[in-house]
């Protein structure tokens, strides 16, 4: 919160998740501590180092996309215009001019959408197509679809958000690779707390299961080699992980400000307390095993909302399954929360719904807002063997039910971005 | 309040490398359009643009990065380095303190299609090490990060050609939430084989063989516009801290920032000009100032018709009450239009113009539109420009405005 004493709050939530459908669908899944990771289906993975990746069995035309939106957008962007869609009407707001009384003003609704890759999937296949399969340097133009700029740059994410809810006020991608769907949410708060937008349509999306994705991470071995049990490759603390598994999917919230909320009477999941970004500067891949920046972040981001280490009870993990993350964002957490770190429960959904980049980070902070509201911590799932440097509770394979008033969702990506934000119940304190 | 104050410029664009290099080159009138090097553009209909010659990456970045990143980059960092030395900025004690909140529109496009082609016509193995880190859009804001130890809040924006300027509305919350200096800006680099052709597909390129024919906001023969590669980068700095450092100058002061969406069409603009004109306002009320206030417009000036018409809609609303029509121009004429590293280029343009009192006129603007309420500058003018508003739309409908303004030293209390 600044000084402007605006605060923010979540009123809707969407979600579009590999395994599941819809918010409710993927909260049971993560619940109920099921995978979702399976053996790459879009195309033939044989040759590939990795083979996994937690794919979303996405219709766009299913799920209320007309033939045109599908027609002429990538995959993440009709992975956001689906979660946005479950997000506003679970807000119970109508958008655009001539809306209900209590609908916002257009001109105050804002758009924040994070994308670590942006349309890649459809940049690589017009690819084959105008290069002949990668024959030809200088590509041929009668090949190419008609929708190419948009997929070049990824700002059409949000252009497409905001004209499907009116959406008039700032509007902008946020691409901090894969702490985006955190910054964005952040972005968005921001924009309200500074007093130019009431109500922003936040999230992320990506939609990376791509030949030159998995092969560019391959070669980095930034992602698993477990081949032989797909549903069980994503292994986050546990002393036997061996990389990341490639995701996919997108969700977006909606977030008010608190007064605009309270008056038209609005059911809200949490508050946004705080968040904070910094960066490691130290490598594009790398992390020093200390996590000194993304505790920095954590701790900035618990100062904003004048929140003590010691109310945190639930830290959603970045948990990537990486060797070298999860040991960082454990040294993280321990330096930033101290003692209270020995006590809170900590998961990582990855092990779940698999890494998709720029848009885990919504995805987490979707479930984070849940366990929030409904008192339950999803667990890490396929954890058995414990790691000497990962030594806290990260709840194995079972959810837990457990009050949780604050919480704390962090990410970190390449490029060094290390970013922290923290949800409250809103009956925390009183308002 | 917070003040900020732009204290280095870095450019890297098609009209020179270096800020003075940029101006001479604008000042002169001297075209940076010129047919496209470097590949055959016989099969793509457009073959003009506006590259970045005389740049040598080398002098920038060093052999191992230059491997690893993609033209993109190579611009960004120099950029970076060009803004770090004409503000005579070292990285303070206090890694936060410094920020990286470029804008980005395309990737690292080179880079990118070379491994992709690699993937599809050798296999998965030809695929190397820095693909991972070398297109996405956050490559150049972590590289920047790295290669000069800043560790404060970061970010990247993308918003089409709007985001030069949308960098610098993030950067003011950052500043405002306690980080003294932030890098903002952007560059492309995407006169490339496969991202020009995406970005043909826009069906607003030229295809105008000739310079003169090719790239013209607000003439009645507008057809198009010519894409570019380059831009700015800029830091700004809080302005007790630059104060505190001893900051060897200042450029000007960032006193107001607006921006809306159309919300209309998932390409098309909105037929009238309300959200754009709204951007205006909301920067001029940012700024604390009247339409009567500002002395010079820096326009988006897209070359097409309607796209054209739409921006002078948009200036008559906010500015035709004037007894004096706005003077306004459109410098990306000369270097054509950088995506996201055109607005940051326009922002140092803007403040080029503030410093001599000289006003770069729009190029090949023979047969201007009519334009009432609006004074179109065609040949270069000396003026005082103490106050002026820079423009920029992205495609699908974004808005941004920005309003800067010669720096005046605080009144003692």
């Amino acid at each position: 919160m600044t000084a402007s004493g605006r605060r923010v709050v979540i009123t809707g939530i969407g979600v579009v998740a590999p395994g599941s459908m819809g918010r409710e669908g993927f909260w049971e899944m993560i619940t109920a501590g099921r995978t979702a990771t399976r053996r790459i289906t879009f195309f033939d993975p044989s040759r590939f180092r990795s083979q996994v990746a937690a794919e979303v069995d996405f219709d766009g035309r299913k799920l209320g996309l007309t033939a045109h939106e599908v027609h002429r957008n990538d995959r993440f962007v009709q992975m956001a215009m689906v979660a946005a869609d479950e997000a506003v009407a679970d807000s119970g707001l109508t958008f655009g001019a001539g809306g209900a009384d209590d609908a916002p003003d257009p001109d105050r609704v804002g758009v924040t959408l994070g994308s670590a890759v942006g349309a890649t999937m459809r940049l690589e296949n017009e690819y084959v197509a105008v290069s002949d399969a990668g024959s030809h340097w200088l590509v041929d133009p009668r090949y190419a679809s008609r929708f190419l700029h948009q997929a070049l740059v990824p700002s059409c994410g949000a252009t497409e958000l905001a004209v499907r809810f009116g959406a008039h006020g700032p509007a902008t991608v946020v691409s901090t690779g894969c702490t985006s769907g955190i910054d964005a949410v952040g972005y968005g708060a921001q924009l309200i707390e500074d007093g130019d937008a009431d109500v922003v349509i936040a999230g992320a999306s990506d939609a990376p299961i791509s030949p030159i994705s998995m092969a560019c991470f391959d070669t980095i071995r930034a992602t698993t080699a477990n081949n032989a049990d797909p549903e069980h490759a994503s292994k986050p603390f546990d002393a036997r992980r061996d990389g990341f598994v490639m995701g996919e999917g997108a969700a977006v919230l909606v977030l008010e400000e608190l007064e605009h909320a309270r008056q038209r009477g609005a059911e809200v999941y949490c508050e946004v307390s705080g968040y904070a970004n910094r960066c490691n500067a130290f490598h594009m891949t790398g992390l020093r095993p200390d996590g000194i920046e993304m505790a920095e972040a954590i701790g900035l981001a618990l100062d904003q909302g004048r929140i003590d280490p010691d109310e945190v009870g639930y830290v959603n993990a970045h948990g990537s399954g990486t060797k070298q993350n999860d040991r960082h964002e454990t040294a993280a957490v321990k330096r930033s929360l101290g003692p209270t770190a020995q006590q809170v429960s900590m998961s990582s959904i990855k092990s779940m719904v698999g890494h998709s980049l720029g848009a885990i980070g919504s995805i987490e902070i979707a479930a984070t807002a849940l366990a929030v509201k409904r008192g339950v911590v999803p667990p890490t799932a396929n954890y058995g063997v414990p790691d000497p440097e990962c030594d806290l509770d990260y709840v194995p394979n079972t959810a837990r039910e457990q009050k949780v008033d604050v919480a704390l969702s962090v990410g970190s990506g390449f490029g060094g971005f290390q970013s922290a934000i923290v949800l409250a119940s809103p009956d925390r304190r009183s308002a | 309040m917070t003040r900020l104050l732009v204290t280095g410029i870095g450019v890297v664009a098609p009209s020179g490398v270096g800020v003075e290099a940029h101006w001479s080159s604008l000042v002169r009138g001297e075209p940076a359009i010129r047919p496209i090097e470097g590949f055959d553009t016989d099969q793509y209909g457009v073959t003009l643009a506006g590259q970045v010659r005389d740049f040598d990456p080398k002098a920038f970045v060093a052999p191992q990065l230059m491997v690893q990143t993609d033209r993109w980059t190579w611009t960004s960092l120099a950029a970076a380095t060009l803004a770090a030395q004409d503000a005579g900025y070292e990285a303070p004690e206090d890694a936060y303190a410094t920020s990286v909140f470029l804008a980005a529109g395309s990737g690292g496009n080179e880079f990118s299609q070379h491994e992709i082609q690699g993937l599809w016509a050798k296999g998965p193995k030809s695929v190397g090490a820095y693909q991972s880190i070398a297109w996405f859009y956050a490559a150049s804001t972590g590289q920047l990060s790295i290669r000069d130890g800043y560790k404060g809040p970061s970010g990247v924006v993308v918003s089409e050609g709007a985001g030069g300027l949308d960098s610098i509305g993030w950067a003011r919350r950052v500043a405002r939430r306690g980080t003294p200096a932030v890098l903002v800006g952007g560059t492309e680099a995407g006169v490339t084989p496969y991202a020009l052709l995406c970005q043909a597909t826009s069906g607003r390129l030229s295809t105008a063989t000739r310079p003169e024919d090719a790239y013209k906001p607000f003439d009645r023969r507008a057809n198009g516009h010519v894409i570019g590669e380059g831009g700015a980068i800029l830091l700004l700095e809080e302005a007790g801290a630059a104060r505190a450092r001893g900051a060897q100058q200042v450029w000007g002061e960032v006193v107001g920032y607006g921006a809306t969406h159309d919300a209309h069409h998932h390409e098309d603009p909105a037929p009238d000009a309300t959200q754009y004109a709204r951007a205006i306002r909301l920067s001029l009320a940012d700024a604390g100032i009247t339409p009567d206030d500002v002395d010079l417009v820096l326009a988006d000036g897209a070359g097409v018709p309607e796209l054209d018409a739409l921006e002078l809609e948009a200036l008559q609303r906010v500015f035709g009450g004037r007894a004096t029509p706005v003077p306004v121009t459109a410098p990306s004429s000369w270097t054509g239009r950088l995506m996201a590293g055109g607005s940051a280029l326009n922002v140092a343009t803007a403040l080029l113009a503030m410093r001599d009192g000289i006003v770069p006129g729009t190029a090949h603007l023979d047969d201007p539109v009519d334009a009432p309420g609006v004074d179109l500058v065609q040949q270069n003018r000396v003026q005082d420009v103490g106050t002026v508003v820079v423009l920029a739309r992205g495609f699908g409908g974004f808005n941004s405005s920005l309003v800067l303004r010669r720096h005046q030293e605080e009144q003692a209390a």
